[in-house]
């Protein structure tokens, strides 16, 4: 059987109205990042800013094996995540601009945007620091014997950290329903895997705490998607905690202030002739699940949202000086 | 907060406070749990927790591994899970380990959220010198952590307070830091049969008097209180002012003090340099100078990292001679 009828298979088996629910979701990310890098050179969006171009896949894929009682602890590249999981284009990019009707009220900026609603519980800032607050969410959820996931999401230069190291630990030890999403986009910054990583098979790390561990081709949205739906599963069934690393690539630049010294630009044009939408939109077409004019709508439809999000956003209001010092600490002193 | 007639007064160590403490808010609240290293089995390291375990359970009273920032991560996110955890740290010097938790997470998640996501968690952790436990086990770090905004800081002094402040800071919406100095524990004193919540909103007049305000809290204060005494018997009256909470600070409650006796001095286990000491006295700079009849004086730890040898330990350590010494001269020379 070649690839693409093992493909041809999972396509027909997921149904063309879900095939299509996924691509539009990446294109939203894809969107909302393009319109994102405009508005900071606009200079409407400042501090740091880590766009998700190339890694649509991962977000997506594993959003669909959430349902909304579960949790989602992101990192500072989590535009993608927070947009699917159910945030408004809207209020993120509000959010970016520093404005109050922004999702973290303007306090918090790119790298941190949180949402009760939707349990997204950031936006951290610092690498390895969500783990241990994954596991806790976990842990709370253990305790009070609620059925619910926790998907935590980080990048594969955090599993240099010692953070890691005593997360995996820690939910493997007491069983936790965690499930630990590595995006491996191959570089820290700019610093290679295998210059940083004695052991690069992230897989290996996971596995020597006993934690079940699977690697997927991240840049496949349909492999994605499965692959996490067998984690959660795992991690449903109370199992314990489960390591998903997807394989993918950052196309653009870590940051706004990143001149790319540090990789071949052949390396990007090689990644980039795997982009997850481009060839999704391939694999769809082949199979004859997307026409032109499918297409045609859904960039439409995207970027009608995204350019109605940037208009709301425009309109949002600054924050008045005066409240500077609330969220410190809380409001209502006592429950 | 409750107090009992004198009559059902009775003598125990503040370890047995501690314990107590913690046991009738695991008995009064399900969502109570304890967490940290060797706080089931082995009873606590300083015995805190001694034989919790046989009543609550290892769900409850739960050991975990030597992973500082690990565990005190996963407290947060249980509190953000809407559990009560009291994690353990053995020794502040222990929770630098846990720091990029408490100051990156705990105390900026209320913020960076814009108001969605406040952290009820109790971080204890046993602090101070005395115990000739050297430069890894003995800091007072207490004033430092009263720098960081988000965090409540908590130096209980006095039997009452352990026995009273943990139940309070569990019903805190926000994280609160409790400092147990670790030459405490075995301090025998008395407690009212029916001690229960005390506030943890204010400092507090251990000890009225008419010339000198000394201000203090944990160890030191039981120094002061103890060169107070001595002092009496020469005709000197130092109103000894326990600060309790480091932060916020009750300045309303010193700065009354110091206002009635016209003297002030601050008695810190702290470092000189950039300490709570130096803190409160600028504070008495800016709102009670025009009270002041002698320039206000600190006495704090020598700038050393602490010594093992008995005899330089307690030099580096403020002394009841020592106070005794400053006050009289501070009084005799502005007198």
């Amino acid at each position: 059987m070649n690839a693409q009828r093992a493909k041809k298979q999972k396509t027909s088996k997921i149904g063309r109205d879900h095939a299509l629910h996924l691509l539009k979701n990446m294109i939203r990310i894809r969107r909302l990042e393009e319109t994102c890098a405009e508005l900071y050179s606009a200079m409407k969006i400042r501090g740091f800013l880590h766009l998700y171009d190339g890694q649509e896949a991962v977000a997506v894929g594993v959003m669909e094996a959430l349902t909304a009682e579960d949790a989602v602890v992101a990192t500072y590249r989590e535009h993608g995540h927070a947009l699917i999981r159910g945030i408004s284009a809207g209020s993120i990019l509000a959010e970016m601009f520093g404005k109050q009707e922004g999702c973290s009220r303007g306090r918090g900026g790119s790298m941190h945007l949180f949402d009760a609603k939707t349990r997204f519980y950031g936006g951290n800032a610092i690498v390895g620091g969500g783990l241990p607050i994954a596991v806790g969410l976990a842990l709370a959820d253990q305790m009070q014997q609620r059925p619910r996931v926790t998907c935590c999401f980080f990048g594969e230069g955090a599993v240099a950290e010692g953070e890691f190291h005593e997360s995996m630990n820690l939910a493997s030890l007491w069983k936790l329903p965690v499930l630990f999403v590595c995006e491996n986009n191959l570089y820290a910054m700019g610093t290679a895997l295998k210059l940083s990583e004695s052991v690069t098979d992230l897989v290996r790390k996971a596995a020597s705490y006993d934690v079940a561990a699977a690697s997927v081709d991240g840049m496949d949205v349909l492999a994605v998607e499965a692959a996490a739906k067998k984690a959660a599963a795992a991690v449903r069934s109370g199992k314990g905690p489960y390591f998903l690393e997807c394989r993918t690539y950052r196309f653009r630049a870590h940051s706004m202030f990143d001149p790319e010294l540090y990789r071949d630009k052949a390396e990007v044009e090689d990644w980039k002739k795997r982009c997850p939408i481009e060839t999704f939109i391939k694999t769809l077409k082949t199979e004859g699940f997307l026409t032109d004019k499918d297409r045609q709508v859904i960039e439409g439809e995207a970027a009608k949202e995204i350019k109605e999000a940037v208009a709301f956003a425009e309109a949002c209001t600054w924050e008045p000086v005066e409240d500077l010092a609330r969220f410190v600490t809380s409001e209502r002193r006592s429950e | 907060m409750s107090h009992s007639s004198p009559e059902t007064m009775r003598r125990l160590t503040y370890r047995d406070a501690v314990r107590e403490a913690l046991a009738e808010a695991m008995r009064t609240d399900e969502r109570v749990f304890l967490m940290g290293e060797d706080v089931g089995r082995y009873g606590g390291c300083f015995a805190a927790s001694k034989r919790l375990l046989e009543e609550f359970g290892p769900e409850r009273i739960r050991d975990t591994p030597l992973s500082e920032s690990g565990f005190v991560g996963a407290g947060i996110g249980a509190a953000l899970g809407g559990m009560r955890p009291i994690v353990e740290i053995m020794t502040v010097n222990f929770s630098l380990l846990a720091a990029d938790q408490i100051m990156n997470t705990a105390a900026t998640y209320l913020h960076m959220s814009g108001g969605q996501f406040n952290v009820p968690i109790v971080i204890r952790m046993a602090t101070g010198g005395g115990r000739q436990l050297a430069a890894q086990h003995s800091h007072c770090l207490d004033g430092w952590y009263a720098h960081i905004p988000g965090i409540r800081v908590l130096s209980p002094a006095t039997h009452e307070d352990a026995r009273g402040m943990l139940w309070t800071a569990l019903q805190d919406p926000d994280p609160v830091l409790i400092f147990e100095h670790s030459g405490l524990y075995n301090l025998k004193g008395e407690l009212a049969a029916g001690a229960g919540p005390v506030d943890i909103e204010r400092a507090t007049v251990r000890r009225p008097g008419r010339d000198i305000s000394v201000i203090s809290y944990s160890a030191s204060l039981l120094k002061s209180l103890e060169a107070a005494e001595i002092l009496s018997a020469q005709g000197i009256e130092a109103e000894v002012v326990d600060l309790r909470t480091l932060r916020p600070l009750d300045e309303a409650t010193f700065l009354s003090s110091v206002s009635r006796t016209h003297r002030a001095l601050i008695v810190d286990e702290g470092w000189r340099s950039g300490s709570i000491s130096a803190e409160i006295s600028a504070r008495i700079m800016e709102g009670a100078f025009f009270e002041l009849d002698a320039p206000v004086e600190r006495l704090c730890s020598t700038e050393v990292p602490m010594p093992y040898a008995k005899h330089m330990e307690e030099a580096a350590l403020p002394q009841v001679d020592k106070i005794v010494k400053t006050i009289k001269n501070m009084v005799k020379t502005h007198g």
